[in-house]
């Protein structure tokens, strides 16, 4: 006993002295970096408060901004919930009927995300040139994004306790009842996340705009710098953008509310019942075919017909393996670097939580939510105001990658570290290694597969990214999405086909990743 | 005139046959336990009678009204049967009173007052009807559900396996207070459950399924003293199985003249004796003198686990029975208040009490 306590009195002193050093300065590399994530938000208002009131009133509240807010609001209002309705009629059809190809659909439900938004739009107004305006918008957002809200309804669909659903109809409800009291309901937190993932990528999105001439608060911001570079009238802009994101964030948070949503209870769930579609089999089918058509037939038949056109002229190597070379080594050195700047985050999440986590991870998101043409943005105006010779650097798109990507790096590693118990980490403490050895050992090994699925998703961001590419990256630059945004540009789009065709290839293994990824939360 | 009646009700999972020719007849306002281990599709027969599946063959009519005939079946929503499933099942987005009020129609007249009505019957306090479900303990989850079943007014009530996600104590309070409140509504119950002393003491009837079928169906007293076979016979309790031969209504056997419930004069058959109507009596090896006619053991082991204690009596002087040598040196396992049991390596003396059950 003596002995014991002695032991503890000599050694413990030095362990939990040199456990809190190191969690202390993984704090403090969190803090640090949850600051620098805000930099963007920061130099919005500080922006705001330099222009001065009259200024910043005089350029907020003008006819083009109330243009742009109403195309924007329309946009969002028509593309998200037509999204919701389509992501839950296929998934119900896909993970609770017996719809013939049932694994089938649910991938290729999935699959439209590996076609950039851009590329969508760049086959729609070679497919139908007339194609502009609001009507346009939505069709092509919808079919672009549909897949962001298709995924968590899925997941949690095939999440769902059957038995609640036997409950109700011993109850006396009817099927469709069934479906709007307990199923929909308990759906909510999955449609609020995809919704808003949806509506902040609407607000975000500039590519698929510019090509059937819909103007959105993001393809104002890139036209005012593209004419006058950092005015405030861009700035400005980019404010109102910002508040956008913000009113999309408070309203996700009101809709969702505090409900908690988890099976009640113990006991395994048993197998859910897939409903018999019988007669209405064929119509019913209509659906995940139509959507494929639109959303993967389009984009393919036009590329296949581009390069059918185009012919062996528009491959040239030299041109194509610069721009190859280029977004690969843009896109893994961005994930490296978002990966790395999210693990003190990851790390005191999961092993610290607490109120500063909490600060933190709020942060976090309300960086993740803001577009990139505003981190663009800022980080031009800062780096020409303040550090010139960083300006249009390696460095500083790097940076704007991190900052934007920083959310999904984010999400993997902190559930893979979940999944790495701490115990673990004592036991090797306990077998003789130093606290650094037993997190390398233990944790960050087992951590190391969701750690790459995030740096995948983070490279796959992107190669795929064109608005803050282009408005930072280094002279002479040009990326895979750069040189297909600028043949097209120029009408040439036989010369943009075989970019968009491995931009598609490229994200394709990345796509399958993400849904083997939502198979494997749900528990398949 | 039987309530529900099931006539050779078939299921199959692929090649599984889950129920394989179910026949069933329950009493109006009576309360049936189907017991039997995991898998013998006991909850298949559940979810049939509930109407969540659809039978391969067979019929289910309740009260006059067919059910399920070959294929065809009334869906669950129509056909008024209540059911409590395992974990409550209950919907983690709404709060208790309205879990309690799901069944119900939204403008029915004093809801509110027959929610709070609800809630007391089955001994919930008022001020946990705003909660949401995760707030309950099991116990009190299993009585909101409960609640919400009887809400609907059920012609007949489901219970599957309703008490055993509940601890030891609360799961044996709770079986009661659920037979006492459904026999005071009057309302016809099946009980599903793995557990046999569930079984025999919350129902009037039991069904003893195994393999997708009923292995015997019966009161409690007649399955747990005259079971069919030694399968059913080990299900429901501890038993002790002995070679006889049988002459006058008394058994010869390595245990001694016993009395049996047939007077048919046979050799070799099997006689099952339940361990508690085996007596023991403190003795020594000099009382064993000069006895021939009385039975002494040994006892050679000896478990102490608190009111109760298992102790193993070896034989010493067995009659000669039918195979005798095959049974002569397993000891009897019998299990005895903890109280002043004997301890290794006492003789006791030992008297059967009741007449052993002949299996046929």
């Amino acid at each position: 006993m003596q002995s014991a306590a002695d032991l503890a009195r000599s050694g413990l002193p030095s362990a939990t002295a040199l456990g809190r050093r190191s969690v202390s300065w993984i704090s403090l590399a969190a803090i640090l970096i949850s600051l620098f994530s805000l930099l963007p938000l920061a130099f919005i208002i500080w922006i705001a408060v330099q222009t001065g009131w009259e200024t910043v009133s005089a350029l907020v509240f003008r006819p083009r901004v109330g243009e742009l807010l109403t195309n924007t609001l329309l946009l969002v209002v028509l593309a998200v919930p037509t999204c919701i309705v389509l992501s839950v009629a296929l998934a119900w059809l896909t993970e609770r009927s017996n719809l013939p190809g049932a694994r089938l659909w649910a991938w290729l439900s999935v699959a439209p995300l590996a076609i950039p938004a851009f590329v969508h739009s760049y086959a729609w107004i070679s497919l139908v040139p007339g194609l502009h305006g609001l009507g346009a918008g939505v069709l092509i957002s919808v079919i672009a994004y549909f897949p962001f809200l298709y995924l968590p309804v899925a997941a949690a669909l095939r999440r769902l306790d059957p038995a609640l659903e036997d409950a109700a109809a011993a109850l006396g409800l009817g099927p469709w009842r069934v479906f709007l009291r307990v199923v929909l309901p308990q759906l909510r937190l999955a449609i609020c996340g995809g919704s808003l993932l949806i509506g902040l990528h609407l607000l975000a999105e500039y590519g698929l705009y510019v090509f059937i001439r819909f103007d959105t608060f993001t393809t104002a911001i890139v036209d005012q710098f593209q004419s006058t570079f950092n005015g405030p009238a861009a700035n400005m802009l980019a404010a109102v953008l910002v508040t956008c994101c913000f009113v999309l964030l408070g309203i996700e948070v009101l809709v969702r509310g505090e409900e908690r949503y988890a099976r009640v209870g113990s006991g395994a769930a048993r197998q859910q019942q897939r409903t018999r579609l019988g007669r209405a089999t064929i119509p019913c089918l209509l659906l995940p075919v139509v959507t494929t058509l639109l959303a993967l037939g389009v984009p393919f038949v036009t590329i296949s017909r581009w390069l059918v056109a185009g012919g062996v002229d528009v491959w040239r190597f030299a041109e194509i393996g610069l721009a190859l070379g280029q977004t690969l080594f843009l896109a893994l050195a961005g994930a490296l670097l978002a990966t790395v700047a999210a693990m003190p985050m990851a790390w005191i999440s999961i092993r610290a939580p607490g109120p500063l986590q909490r600060l933190l991870e709020g942060c976090n998101y309300i960086a993740g939510s803001l577009p990139g043409v505003v981190v663009a943005l800022a980080l031009v105006t800062i780096t020409v105001r303040v550090a010139l010779p960083l300006y249009q650097t390696l460095f500083t798109i790097l940076i704007a990658y991190a900052l934007m990507f920083l959310p999904r790096a984010l999400i993997s590693l902190r559930a893979s570290i979940a999944q790495a118990p701490v115990e673990l980490e004592r036991a090797a403490a306990s077998l003789g290694r130093s606290p650094l050895n037993a997190l390398w050992s233990t944790t960050i090994r087992l951590s190391a597969p969701g750690a790459a699925a995030g740096m995948a998703l983070v490279a796959l961001g992107i190669m795929n990214e064109l608005t803050a590419t282009q408005m930072l990256a280094p002279n002479g630059t040009r990326t895979l999405a750069m040189a297909f945004w600028s043949h097209s540009g120029e009408i040439d789009y036989a010369s943009a086909a075989p970019y968009a065709l491995i931009m598609v290839a490229m994200s394709l293994p990345l796509t399958w990743l993400l849904y083997v990824q939502s198979k494997r939360m749900a528990g398949r | 005139m039987s309530f529900l009646e099931l006539t050779d009700v078939h299921k199959h999972y692929g090649p599984v046959a889950a129920l394989d020719g179910v026949d069933l007849s329950v009493a109006s306002g009576s309360r049936t336990a189907i017991v039997g281990p995991s898998g013998c599709g006991k909850t298949t027969l559940l979810r049939l009678i509930a109407g969540f599946e659809a039978p391969d063959q067979g019929r289910i009519v309740l009260d006059g009204e067919v059910l399920a005939n070959g294929g065809s079946a009334v869906p669950a929503y129509r056909r008024g049967i209540g059911v409590v499933a395992q974990d409550g099942a209950l919907f983690p987005h709404l709060s208790i009173a309205d879990n309690i009020g799901f069944g119900m129609a939204r403008d029915e007249d004093k809801r509110t007052e027959r929610i709070v009505e609800l809630a007391y019957i089955v001994g919930l306090d008022k001020a946990i009807l705003k909660r949401r479900p995760h707030e309950l303990s099991g116990g009190q989850q299993q009585r909101v559900a409960l609640a919400r079943a009887m809400a609907m007014k059920p012609r007949l009530m489901l219970l599957d396996e309703p008490f055993s996600a509940l601890d030891t104590g609360l799961r044996a309070s709770m079986r009661k207070a659920v037979a006492e409140l459904l026999e005071t509504a009057g309302i016809t119950t099946i009980l599903v459950t793995h557990d046999q002393a569930e079984a025999l003491s919350f129902a009037g009837q039991v069904a003893v399924m195994r393999d997708g079928k009923f292995s015997q169906v019966g009161t409690p007293r007649e399955l747990y003293l005259k079971p069919k076979d030694r399968m059913v016979a080990e299900f429901l309790g501890d038993a002790i199985i002995l070679p006889a031969k049988i002459s006058g209504g008394f058994a010869s056997s390595p245990l001694g003249r016993i009395a049996v419930d047939s007077t048919e004069r046979r050799d070799i058959v099997r006689i099952m004796l339940r361990p508690e109507q085996v007596l023991l009596k403190r003795t020594s090896r000099e009382g064993m003198s000069g006895t021939p006619d009385m039975l002494f053991g040994e006892v050679t082991e000896s478990e102490f686990a608190g009111s109760m204690c298992t102790i193993a009596v070896r034989l010493l002087n067995s009659p000669d029975p039918p195979d005798a040598a095959a049974i002569g040196n397993t000891p009897l396992i019998l299990r005895k208040p903890g109280m002043d049991t004997p301890v290794v390596g006492e003789i006791v003396r030992l008297t059967v009490s009741g007449k052993a059950h002949v299996f046929a």
